[in-house]
């Protein structure tokens, strides 16, 4: 996904001269060199300075520039966070905050890099969107949004890191902000997820296919604003709804299908899938970390039978 | 890079007694507001006061239809105060919203927020305006250049908000990025809540040599002699982001304010009102 997202914003920056990039230590090697040397007076690295790196694009945003800021989740969104919430949210200035390795995905760098919360911190901020894009070709669709929107306000995008798989490659529905979207459509189970997890979801939902079932899954995309009705349609013709989230059970995509599933009168059958609220001293590949927080294709499996 | 062209529209030369007139209007202004709300920071606006007059009436450059070049944005946001005084006197804010400060039908704030005509970004949390000023410079520097010189960015900051370490972070960026266009001012009065920060924080001082090892110009000056800040940031060599550390005092030009942490955000009453009015007349004469 950070190959995808350097590609895209060389893209944007050669058709829109007010893209431009501040970066905090960390930067995709290979692509990002390309626009830092075509468009150096575009390309700031601050150094390890995250607060000053969440400031200065706040005053590059003041002067009509579109900034985004860029390092690991917990440093570009947890580190600044009063000043995302000022200069960012309370002046709803055009800064798209951009976080890698969403979740738990640094899975032998241990809790310090994890960003297990930052859907519900972030989307807390008043003004505030988020996007978490699944797969390359979503962080792509995403990066464009994020670079051509003409809407105030600044984005969180949540990334994984690098060599995940297209999932999205098949989809019944595009991209759009704001909306979920099918990628295969079935009337009995449905599988909703986001974000790199999303592979753990396709992989159930394929187990299940090859069984008989009648199953959809669903990329939601866009955390903030969520697709409220969109998922109280999903909740609506499905027997059993199934949310897989790679983040802790309060403030995320779980707890908030389930407020719209009471609010939307669903009947159907509900479980989510989430990370613990606990900081979990494990050191492993990314399925470890999630199978010790009981998140497992095993697991979802089991549910559905 | 454009070469940084000095002072090409700056007016002929800063006229230190029409200042001192001015800042005991601005000072009786205040006061006069003071008397419709319970509490303002008034103090810490006598503290900034000649600082923010200079940079205003002496410093920032216009264009020809009086819309302003140059930035300004006060980063210690509870002196706004001053801010707003001044924005009346020029013409950007009107006097009502004064009358109506800090009411629900106003529009001004006990801090300056982004929106308001004449407010260049919210400010009242401390630690954030130096790096928004950076940006900004950078932007003003890298992307609008014009005949008449890269527009400046001049930000003013307490001596308390350069403790926080996303300041130091700003600082250091600064310099790196060589922003000959950005112009801080320290308004220190070397007063924090607790007490007085030469005494609560002797290692805060000396102030001025840290930002020299920074990288930045720097200057020190007496902070309520505008014509003296004017002459120190105008006969800057230039090349580098500067820095004048101006030497102030909190509650400045009424006695029983000055050094006095409770009129940080304190109204004075009706008497403590008559006789800051007073002292000032005395100043006047």
């Amino acid at each position: 996904m950070r190959n995808m997202f350097a590609e895209v914003l060389y893209e944007l920056g050669k058709e829109d001269p007010r893209i431009c990039i501040v970066v905090a230590d960390i930067s995709p090697a290979g692509p990002m060199e390309k626009f830092r040397q075509e468009f150096p007076e575009r390309f700031i690295n601050v150094g390890v300075a995250e607060q000053t790196m969440i400031g200065i694009c706040a005053g590059l945003a003041l002067k009509g520039l579109k900034p985004f800021a860029y390092t690991i989740a917990t440093f570009s969104l947890y580190r600044p966070y009063e000043i995302i919430r000022d200069d960012l949210g309370y002046q709803n200035l055009p800064v798209t905050v951009v976080g890698i390795g969403g979740g738990v995905i640094y899975s032998t760098l241990g809790g310090t890099h994890h960003a297990q919360e930052d859907i519900a911190i972030a989307g807390s901020i008043p003004n505030m969107s988020i996007l978490a894009p699944c797969d390359p070709e979503e962080a792509r669709a995403a990066t464009l949004y994020a670079g051509r929107r003409t809407s105030p306000g600044p984005l969180y995008l949540r990334f994984g890191k690098a060599g995940e798989p297209v999932i999205t490659a098949g989809a019944l529905e595009p991209f759009q902000f704001g909306k979920v979207r099918y990628l295969r459509k079935g009337d009995d189970v449905a599988i909703l997820s986001y974000g790199v997890i999303m592979g753990m979801a396709k992989k159930a939902v394929d187990v299940l296919a090859a069984r008989g079932r009648s199953v959809s899954l669903i990329a939601c995309p866009t955390l903030k604003p969520l697709d409220r009705e969109g998922l109280a349609g999903i909740l609506k013709c499905h027997k059993q709804v199934i949310v897989i989230e790679e983040h802790v059970p309060q403030g995320g995509l779980a707890s908030q299908t389930k407020q719209i599933a009471w609010d939307s009168g669903a009947r159907c059958k509900l479980k989510t899938f989430t990370l613990k609220d606990e900081f979990i001293h494990c050191y492993g590949s990314h399925e470890d970390i999630l199978a010790a927080h009981g998140i497992s294709l095993d697991a979802i499996l089991k549910e559905v039978e | 890079m454009e070469e940084f062209v000095e002072q090409l529209q700056l007016k002929d030369a800063f006229d230190s007694a029409s200042a001192r007139k001015r800042c005991l209007r601005y000072r009786r202004r205040i006061l006069d507001i003071s008397q419709r709300v319970t509490a303002l920071h008034i103090a810490p606006a006598f503290s900034c006061l000649e600082i923010v007059d200079c940079i205003y009436n002496g410093l920032m450059r216009r264009a020809h239809d009086g819309t302003f070049l140059d930035s300004f944005l006060l980063s210690k946001g509870h002196g706004c105060m001053a801010q707003y005084v001044i924005l009346e006197d020029l013409g950007i804010l009107p006097s009502v919203e004064l009358d109506r400060y800090c009411t629900r039908d106003g529009m001004l704030g006990a801090h300056p927020d982004y929106g308001t005509p004449g407010i260049a970004a919210a400010t009242g949390s401390l630690g954030h305006g130096l790096s928004m000023a950076v940006g900004m410079a950078v932007a003003e520097r890298n992307f609008s250049p014009n005949i008449t010189g890269t527009n400046r960015v001049f930000a003013v900051l307490s001596d308390g908000e350069v403790q926080e370490g996303s300041t130091w972070e700003a600082v250091l960026m600064a310099s790196t990025l060589k922003l000959n266009n950005l112009i801080a001012v320290i308004d220190n009065n070397d007063f924090q809540s607790l007490g007085r920060t030469s005494e609560t924080h002797p290692s805060f001082y000396p102030l001025a040599d840290k930002f020299v090892a920074f990288g930045w110009e720097v200057a020190e000056t007496n902070g309520h002699d505008a014509g003296a800040i004017y002459q120190a940031i105008t006969e800057r060599k230039g090349g580098r982001p500067f820095m004048l550390v101006a030497k102030t005092t909190k509650g400045r030009g009424v006695s029983y304010m000055e050094n006095v942490p409770i009129w940080h955000y304190r109204a004075p009453n009706p008497q403590e009102y008559r006789q800051a009015l007073d002292e000032l007349k005395e100043v006047s004469s």
